[in-house]
This record gives C-alpha cells, structure tokens and sequence, in this order.
C-alpha cells in the first residue's frame, strides 16, 4: 500500500513538472516583456490606519466615478474605527445618509457618453482580478498623447479612464524600444518597455505616492470581503477548539477500544 | 465485549414515553440494526473514514444550504446582488456561503476517496454490487447537484459555465439543439433557466440524493462491510452467530470516526476562514463579476471536480464524439463489478498487474483534472490524449488483465485492527 501511493506520488511530482515545463516554454522569443506584472501590491487589511488613509482616497479621488454599491458608508465607519460623526464629514461628499450604499453621484448615461462606457462598480474588483492588478494598473499610467484622455495604461491598453491622480503623483512617459527578436527562425521587432520616466513631478513624492496608491488598494480588498481581518482572527480559535475536540475524541476513542483484540 | 447482547432484542421499557413509543414505532429497532447491532470489520483503516464523512458534508450541505435559501433571490436581475447581501449584510451570512461553497469540493474531494478505497479492497465486487451500483447513482446526481449549484451565484464564470455545459447537448444529431433549448427553457442561458435550476437545486435532487443515501446505507447494512483484507467476516462466526472478526458499530466506529470527523473539521475550517476561494480553485476569479453575455472569460473552465472530464471532452477534436466519451467515461465506473473477473478483493493480496493499472489509473484521473484547468492547446491536449487512453484502458483491457493475475493467498481472517 505503502508502495503504491509512493509511486503515485512520484509520477505525479513528475507529471506536474513535464506540464510546468511546457507552460513556461510556450512564448517564444517575440513575447512583448511585461515587468509590471512583477509589482506586487503586498495588500493587507490589517493596518487600520491604512485603510482609512484608503477610504479617505477612494471617496476623494475615485468615487467621482466608481460605486461601492454592496457597501454602505456605516459599514465602513464600524469596521475602519471612523466615528459617525467623522465618516459624515470625511467621506459622504454626495448628501446620501450613513446607511446609504456607497454610490458615485454621477448618473451612469452621462458617463457612458463622456467616456464611452460607465465606469465600472469596484466593490468587488480586488476578488475579480486581485489586488495586485490594482495597484499595477494605478501606477501604470503613462503620457499617450493618441489617446482622447491623454493617457494610456501598461495593464490594461486603451483605457477609457483617465489619469485622474496625475496631480498627486505626476506625469509618467512610457519608454518603449524596438528590439530583434527571433522566432520560428523568422527575425522581426518586438517593443520592449524599458521603464518610465517622470516627465511632469507631482505633489507626492515617488515614494509618498506609492504609499498613497497601497492605501487604496488595502482600502479595496477590504471592500472586497469586509469581513476578511475578523474571519481569519476567529479561525484561530475555530482551529485551536477543533484540536482539543479531536484530541478528546481520540482519547475517548483509544478507551472505548481498548478490549478489541 | 463479545457478549453478545447487542444482537438480542433488547426489551423495550414497557412504561413511559420510551415504552410508549416503542410499541408504535421501530425506533429501537432502527438502532439495533444499523448501530449497535450492525456488526462492522475490526480492521478498517484510514479509507474507511469517508463514507461517514459524506454522510457529514451532506448535513453540512442541507443545513447551510437551508439558511442560504433563506437570503438568496433566485431571479437573473438580482441573484449575484443577493450573494453579495449574503457575504455583507446577513448575520454570519458570509460562514454559511464559505461553509456551502467549501462544502462543496470537500464533498467531491471525500467521494473521489470513497471510492477509490472501494477500487482498493474490491468493495465492489459480490455481493455488493448493488451498494456500488447506488453509490455510482449517487456519485451522478452530486455532480448535476454541483452543477446547477455552481450557476446560481449568477457569476460570469457560472453563466459562461452553464452556457458550454448545456450546448454539449446540441452535439446530439437531430433532437440535440432542441433537447439543449428544452434544458433551458430560453435560446441561452437566461433567468428561466436560472429559476428551474434552482428549484432543481433545492429540492429535487436533494430530496433524489438522500433517499439514495438511504438506500446506499440500506443495500450495504444487508450485505455487511467489506475490509482491508477483503475477507468476508461472516464466515467465521462465534456460538452466538456473531462474527469472530465484527465489532458493533456502535459504540466502536461511532468513536473512531469522530476523531475522523475532526481531523476533517480541522482541515475544512481552515479553508473556510483562511483560504475560502482556495486561490480561485472552490470560488473562481471570474465568478466575482455579474454574469455578462458579452463578455467571455479568458478561460471558460468547469469547477475542479468535473476537469478530469472536461479534459477528456476537450482531448476529442469532434464535439460530438467528445461528449460521448466525456459521458462514457462516468458510465465505465457503472460496469466496474462485471468488468473485474478477479476473485481477490483486496489491493493486498492482488496482482502486480491491478496495482499497477490502478496506480496509473489514479495518475490519470488527476493528471486529467489538472489538463482540464489549463487551456486546451499544444503539449496539454497531448497530454490530455495521453491519459485519456489510459483511463479508458484501465476499464476496458480489465476483463483481460485481471483473468490472469497472479494473485496471493488471502487469510482466513483479518489481519489486525487500526
């Protein structure tokens, strides 16, 4: 029996590393490179301070355009230790109440026709696509005179948003080089990003900037799934009482069977 | 213990509401023949913790499920909205959706162990036969349970989901676009669709499943457990007619399985509080958007539990012939008893030719799990050929294989106990 599962497991680890092989060999030369997708946004709802620096962002810089529409305005002020009184001053720009959903004022038909779609809800845009794709997509901007907006995004091309925190963190231009590439034996040119530069400075700097967007970020995967910091704290003590459960089953259970020979 | 009191009739009180309702119904009885006095094997070991622990995930389903009806909107404008108010604003709303969600492939995850346990011992083999043949019935209708589950958070990937499951239908020549549009009730996937299955969900197939169970539980009580060893412990017997090998299941495996039960919890819990979407494996990414007809996600893929055949449906270029073997490819599972000519039962004593099929069976069957995650082209589709073929030759080369296996002596009893 021993045997046998260890010969399963054997051929499976080699079985998974012929697939891992394949996958990661599938690209060929002319691949455009992609190191944004190396940023990590490291996002954490544990830093109360955090967040809350996040909703005061959001609700300035975001909520213009962008819903939280399963999310209410009380909600954020329990879980982000924001008094009542606080929140109405700080975060409800837009005359709702404090049990009012966390919706933008800007009415969806006017905005499909300025922008060419309404700005989507992100009350669940860090389970969509991670939190890591929010934070590459807000530092992902860059100066695209092309574009309508007059800016174009690393992540996701063609944005219809505009660079709305241009202000705070100032004006980035995209350097893009054309390289030789080779594939199937066939030579072509493939753009290479080789970084961005700061064309117009803002009123952060680099490095209070990106504290700024991470706070955004931590703010929208707690909006998420509010609840996340406080189901990790009680499984804890969901874990630790099942342990001692099991651990007086099994005791019980070596009692119960000890006359069977 | 071996006094044999279990198996006597034991009085009941002839006074009180215990008394009083014996004499009306066979509650005693009940108990005397499918716990105290049903006679288990001595010798099961870990295997045999799954069969009790989908008993478990069963009641865990029905009872979350239960409170999730209580909240959910079954209707297209407002089912994801509703799954939302769930997660956000229902009291414990979000334990009851991560119980039910993880429940889900925890269920999948113990039936695949199940019966790989009754390929192990040939738990299969007569005289339970019919114990298998209800569990396969059963094993079907989880997966369309788990299916119509699936579609109702009204996600992207549920809708996306629904819509390529539902048109392998129309593979059917002739009736298939018809039967496809009779399924539902809509040219595509709709809120029509979404209301009937739901209403499959909720009552039909659970109501199908645990009469099932009950028969499962039923066949096998009538025929009596099979072991490691294989050896059927009603041969050898004590005066009092019962087997020297037997101890009541009551109170022996009602304890040894709590202790299985809480292992389970231990590792089912930390899912549900600290990786419920288990990096997009139970909750899928694209299941976080609203379904949307206009946008297809980058990979429509089925929930883990169903890739191994998603694979094989993937491997067949013609839609048609992938749907039948995809189909087949559950059916084998049926025939396993009348395919099996080998007269050993258990792993232990068997061939070097069943182990080493059944290692590469088992290889294949999670090696086709993962292929069918991974988006159908270049070397996954050969792979996925590859292990099809294998999975298929574990079922059809068996009648061969296993009429000439060299097998060992089996003992007369059981060899020890866990």
């Amino acid at each position: 029996m021993r045997k046998l599962l260890s010969c399963l497991f054997v051929a499976l680890c080699g079985f998974t590393g012929i697939a891992g092989a394949s996958s990661g060999g599938g690209g060929g030369g002319c691949t455009p490179n992609a190191p944004w997708e190396q940023w990590h946004a490291n996002a954490s709802v544990t830093s109360l301070s955090s967040l809350q620096r996040g909703a005061r962002n959001y609700v300035n810089y975001c909520l213009g355009c962008h819903s939280l529409q399963y999310m209410r305005y009380s909600r954020i002020a329990e879980d982000l230790d924001i008094g009542e009184q606080q929140a109405k001053s700080n975060l409800i720009f837009t005359g709702a109440s404090i049990h009012d959903y966390v919706k933008s004022a800007m009415p969806a038909k006017d905005a499909e026709e300025w922008f060419g779609r309404a700005p989507p809800d992100l009350s669940l845009i860090a389970r969509a696509r991670g939190a890591d794709y929010i934070y590459q997509f807000l530092k992902g901007f860059y100066v695209d005179e092309g574009r309508p907006t007059g800016a174009n995004n690393l992540v996701l091309k063609d944005t219809a948003m505009p660079y709305v925190l241009a202000n705070v963190g100032g004006q980035h231009k995209a350097v893009f080089t054309l390289q030789k590439c080779v594939e199937n034996g066939e030579e072509k040119m493939v753009r290479h990003f080789d970084g961005l530069e700061t064309v117009v400075p803002g009123e952060l700097s680099e490095e209070e900037y990106d504290g700024f967007v991470r706070d955004i970020v931590n703010f929208l995967q707690y909006v998420g799934e509010p609840v996340q910091a406080k189901r990790q704290r009680l499984g804890v003590w969901v874990i630790l009482f099942l342990v001692v459960f099991t651990l007086f089953a099994w005791m019980l259970k070596k009692e119960i069977w000890k006359d069977v020979d | 213990m071996a006094n044999g009191n279990e198996t006597e009739p034991s009085k009941a009180p002839a006074t009180g509401l215990s008394g009083w309702l014996e004499a009306r119904f066979p509650g005693h009885k009940f108990v005397r023949e499918h716990l105290t006095g049903y006679w288990a094997p001595k010798n099961f070991n870990f295997w045999y913790f799954f069969g009790s622990l989908a008993l478990v995930v069963l009641i865990v389903q029905i009872v979350s499920g239960i409170f999730l009806a209580m909240n959910y909107t079954p209707s297209e404008e407002a089912a994801f909205a509703s799954i939302e108010y769930i997660m956000r604003e229902v009291e414990w709303g979000w334990l009851i959706r991560y119980m039910h969600s993880t429940g889900a492939s925890a269920f999948f995850i113990i039936i695949y162990l199940h019966m790989f346990r009754g390929m192990l011992y040939g738990s299969y083999k007569k005289p339970r036969e019919l114990v298998w043949l209800i569990g396969m019935l059963i094993y079907v209708l989880l997966m369309a349970e788990g299916f119509f589950g699936y579609v109702l958070p009204w996600g992207n990937m549920s809708y996306w989901g629904a819509q390529v499951i539902v048109s392998l239908f129309s593979a059917i020549p002739g009736v298939g676009d018809g039967l496809a549009e009779w399924v539902r009730g809509d040219y595509s996937i709709s809120g029509i669709t979404l209301n009937r299955f739901f209403a499959l969900h909720v009552v039909a197939l659970p109501l199908l499943l645990v009469m099932l169970v009950y028969a499962h539980i039923m066949a096998l009580h009538e025929v009596g457990s099979n072991n490691p060893d294989g050896v059927e412990i009603k041969k050898k017997k004590r005066a009092d007619g019962t087997p020297l090998d037997g101890i009541p299941f009551h109170p022996y495996y009602t304890y040894k399985d709590m202790v299985g039960v809480g292992v389970f919890l231990i590792i089912f819990c930390a899912v549900i509080f600290f990786a419920p979407t288990f990096g997009g494996l139970f909750l899928e990414k694209p299941n976080f958007e609203p379904a949307n007809a206009l946008s297809t996600p980058e990979h429509i893929a089925p929930v883990w539990y169903f890739t191994p055949y998603y694979a094989i449906l993937r491997a067949v270029p013609d839609k048609l012939t992938g749907a039948l073997l995809m189909g087949l490819a559950i059916v084998m599972f049926f025939f396993l008893p009348w395919l099996d000519r080998c007269k050993v039962k258990s792993i232990r004593y068997r061939g070097t030719i069943y182990k080493v099929f059944l290692g590469a069976f088992a290889v294949s069957f999670v090696a086709l799990a993962y292929l069918g995650l991974q988006p159908a082209e270049g070397l996954y589709v050969v792979l996925a050929r590859l292990f099809t073929v294998i999975y298929f030759a574990f079922f059809l080369l068996m009648p061969v294989y296993t009429r000439f296996e060299k097998t060992r002596p089996v003992p007369e009893r059981v060899t020890g106990h866990a």
